[in-house]
């Protein structure tokens, strides 16, 4: 046993039912490290942590902790050995404090007061540099603060080794920073730590090795300083791939849509989208930058028609520049299975969602659904064993095929599509993407809500920013930068909130 | 390595993996021969009588003799017509509880057109008037809660329940005008000299309308569901309300209708019962039927030839409980523990078609 690996998994193999989520995977994270687990999504990683968590327990192969041998039960046993996780969901008590999360659950014997345990906490805070105020409740705090207490809460409890699951997916650009800031001084401080993550640019950035997974094998571990993101592409996906998207330039935009004075209250009477006023033209992307949870989702289900709107005005136009009324819009919406497709029906119910209307008298036609169907499988390559197989049982990069291609195959107008590669393999999102050009140069107005800013800027023309339910910029895409879009999604919206 | 100080978990519940319908049918096979296993069991524990006994004891109430066998097929045809009603509803995910009150109401309006009708009209004409006003009651008490489940959202698993209790008591109400004779609380039989509102006789059998009319309603539900727009529609209600509205289905809408036509059946399943075979009316004519059903319609995933099965296997267990209870002594609770652990098995099986046991840790090659 090597006394300088902090955790060593040997021939790990979990199965669930046919399906082997990891196939023999070995695993070394060595003491004061930051290592990267880079994997497409389905190939292992969380399976491979949430046995490191006690969530679930390893069919077959060995665990070493610190150079002993041991087995993990429950999550119980993996906090006395020291392992802490940071879900990528995060699992805290919105009307609790930062110290009342983090005493939740411990024994009694760990008892001192609430100031006590504050005191630790600020102490953890300087330590590390985070950047947190200790008498704020969970529920007043941004996306990023709630991470900062969910490691926090894990310190407190004495982990040396942390796991992060996908960490930055919520973060923008300057927070990201910020917790690598802190993950680096955790370093510093003897902590070995591992990060899920499937951002090349993050994992060149932060890690020390990184080991890559591929379909529930484990491909190998290399130095990062040996690692460029080629490579790493490769070994992630098996094979070269072309990560490029051809921009073209908009051909004669128009005005498809107007957008002004929009605001939109939830069912608690809050007010999610502020004053928002744009437009978007036939011919061009537009897509829509901000952090998740800023009013991107009412914003496209207010001009879908689907979000009752309190005030402002929606209008659409045709090719002649006049107001219209019927506009054919497509959405692809965030919850594939829970909105934009019934999981348990197959693919042909699934295209008659659409068309089911259109069948004369009171009986369906599935003749016609049947075909749209069969081309859509054909042309995008769908994955299926038939048509009948219900759509929850294909993978996720499917599953956004069937709906990207339905939606498509409407010929609209008006697209928008709001997270579309969420969940996708390298390979699908590419094709995700060229099909949103596909559509963009046959004159389609595009509306794209995506996190990744790198493909933002690479594949829209304007880049709407919506911070607090408000546009805090409307920016050219070719011409501006990442740091830029960054800050506008910081930007409060300058002015009254309510 | 200390293979002791490695404990394992004794043993771990695993998700079947795509479980084939032959391999499903099996395992419910397994569930229905323990159940009859544990029934015998437990009345030749109780009567001291060899199993056998109490087999042919069960075989000779459910088809011991032509007016048994009847009474056999007007039972499963009843519980098959309420399973049915209850589909539209359940495919929905509308958890109607409420067939109880359905077919109560049902009922009542049936008896109300034997008493009050009678002899004013040809009998043919009365028929016409039970079935269909019978349906209209009970399309009332199914509608009530799903409107208020469409624009409020209230509970509908609580509403239906609770009406359920009231129409027990608007039966009470009606006892006490129509009962007969006067202060036995019950209504007697209903015109049992001039049969004025009975089912009549047909193919042969005195509950040939009631099988009839259960098999058409059973196929023009199984075509609304399986071939119509509106089946569509209620089946993506059901599965997910919000891609329902994302395809701009009205889901208010498709709620009331579905109920107005569960309530409806279940409405005619009272018309069945009161003029087609009971012909009096009581606070116990649904007879826990709107319970029992629901297991029927879940148990056979709603497909009808199935619910046809499972309906016929509880009747089946049911009347041959009736008659070892009379045989061996017992009373009347003995068809309520034969079928409650026929359930118990049946709803166990479910389980067991999901998942399977492993114990310790198998090595797998």
């Amino acid at each position: 046993m090597n006394e300088m690996n902090a955790i060593e998994l040997k021939n790990i193999t979990k199965r669930f039912g046919s399906v082997v989520a990891n196939d023999h995977v070995d695993l070394t994270l060595k003491e004061g490290e930051i290592l990267a687990i880079l994997g497409e999504n389905g190939s292992g990683k969380t399976t491979l942590m949430n046995m490191l968590s006690g969530i679930y327990f390893p069919d077959e192969g060995q665990l070493f902790v610190h150079g002993k041998e041991t087995v993990i039960r429950s999550p119980k046993d993996s906090f006395e050995l020291g392992i802490g996780m940071i879900h990528q969901h995060f699992k805290l008590i919105p009307i609790f404090t930062a110290a009342e999360n983090a005493v939740l659950g411990l024994d009694k014997d760990k008892k001192g007061g609430i100031a006590e345990v504050n005191k630790k906490i600020q102490e953890l805070i300087d330590k590390y540099g985070f950047d947190l105020d200790i008498d704020r409740k969970i529920y007043d705090m941004s996306v990023s603060q709630k991470q900062t207490v969910e490691i926090i809460k894990v310190l407190y409890r004495g982990a040396d080794i942390l796991i992060l699951d996908e960490p930055t997916a919520v973060l923008t650009p300057q927070e990201t920073e910020k917790l690598f800031a802190v993950l680096r001084n955790m370093k510093a401080n003897g902590k070995s730590i591992i990060i899920i993550t499937h951002k090349l640019n993050e994992v060149m950035e932060i890690s020390d090795r990184v080991a890559v997974l591929r379909k529930g094998k484990s491909i190998g571990t290399i130095e990062t300083k040996d690692a460029s993101v080629d490579k790493l592409t490769e070994m992630m996906v098996g094979e070269k791939v072309a990560l490029n998207i051809d921009r073209s330039e908009p051909v004669d935009p128009k005005k498809c849509i107007s957008v002004s004075g929009l605001s939109v209250r939830n069912r608690e009477g809050v007010r999610i989208l502020k004053d928002i006023s744009f437009e978007a033209r036939s011919g061009e992307i537009l897509g829509i930058a901000g952090v998740s949870g800023n009013g991107q989702e009412q914003l496209l289900e207010a001009i879908a028609g689907l979000q009752k709107y309190e005030s402002g005005e929606i209008k659409f136009y045709d090719e002649n520049g006049n107001e219209t009324k019927d506009k054919l819009i497509s959405f692809v919406p965030e919850d594939r299975l829970g909105m934009g497709l019934v999981g348990n029906m197959n693919i042909v119910d699934n295209m008659m969602l659409r068309s089911y209307r259109e069948s004369k008298g009171l009986f369906l036609n599935k003749t016609g659904p049947a075909e749209v169907a069969k081309k859509i499988v054909d042309s995008l390559k769908i994955v299926t064993p038939d048509l009948k197989t219900a759509v929850r049982r294909l993978s996720g990069g499917n599953v956004q095929k069937v709906l990207v291609g339905r939606e498509i195959e409407r010929n609209p107008e008006l697209l928008m599509v709001a997270y579309p590669v969420r969940g996708l393999d390298i390979n699908s999102s590419y094709v995700i993407y060229n099909l949103l050009n596909e559509q963009k140069n046959k004159g389609v107005a595009v509306i794209c809500v995506i996190e990744d800013l790198d493909v933002l800027l690479e594949l829209c023309d304007r880049i709407m920013v919506l911070s607090g339910g408000k546009v805090t910029g409307i920016e050219d895409a070719r011409t501006t930068t990442k740091e830029k879009i960054g800050m506008l999604m910081m930007d409060s919206g300058k002015g009254e909130n309510e | 390595m200390n293979e002791t100080s490695v404990k394992q978990p004794l043993f771990r519940m695993i998700k079947r993996d795509d479980v084939t319908k032959s391999q499903a049918m099996c395992v419910r096979l397994i569930a229905v021969l323990l159940s009859l296993i544990v029934c015998a069991a437990i009345i030749t524990g109780i009567t001291g009588e060899s199993p056998v006994n109490v087999y042919l004891g069960i075989i000779n109430g459910a088809f011991g003799n032509p007016n048994r066998i009847w009474v056999t097929i007007r039972e499963t045809a009843v519980l098959l017509l309420i399973a049915v009603g209850l589909t539209p509803a359940f495919r929905m995910k509308f958890w109607n509880i409420g067939a109880e009150g359905q077919i109560l109401m049902g009922g009542l309006v049936s008896a109300a057109w034997m008493i009050y009708g009678a002899e004013k009209m040809p009998n043919g004409i009365l028929l016409v008037f039970i079935i269909i006003s019978s349906a209209a009651a009970g399309m009332i008490w199914g509608v009530v809660p799903a409107v208020f489940k469409a624009y409020m959202n209230t509970n509908e698993t609580l509403f239906t329940l609770m009406l359920n209790y009231v129409a027990m008591q608007i039966i009470n109400y009606a006892i006490v005008f129509w009962e007969k004779p006067a202060g036995s609380n019950t209504v007697g039989i209903i015109n049992s000299a001039s049969k004025a509102g009975w089912f009549p006789k047909l193919l042969g059998g005195t509950y040939g309308l009631n099988v009839l009319l259960v098999l058409i309603v059973t196929i023009l539900v199984t075509i609304y569901m399986r071939r119509s727009r509106q089946g569509f529609e209620l089946s993506v209600v059901g599965e997910s309300s919000r891609t329902a509205e994302y395809v701009k289905i009205d889901v208010k809408r498709v709620i009331i209708r579905t109920m107005m036509i569960s309530g409806a059946i279940c409405g005619l399943a009272g018309a069945v019962i009161v003029s087609g075979s009971s012909h009096t009316i009581s606070t116990s004519t649904a007879g826990g039927r709107g319970f029992t059903a629901i297991v029927v319609a879940w148990m056979s995933q709603f497909n009808p030839i199935a619910m046809l099965v499972v309906s016929a296997f509880f009747v089946f267990m049911q009347q041959g409980a009736i008659q070892i209870a009379t045989q061996f002594g017992l009373n009347e609770n003995a068809s309520d523990i034969i079928t409650g652990i026929i359930l118990f098995f049946m709803i166990g099986a479910e389980y067991f078609v999901q998942y399977k046991f492993r114990f310790g840790r198998k090595k797998e090659a």
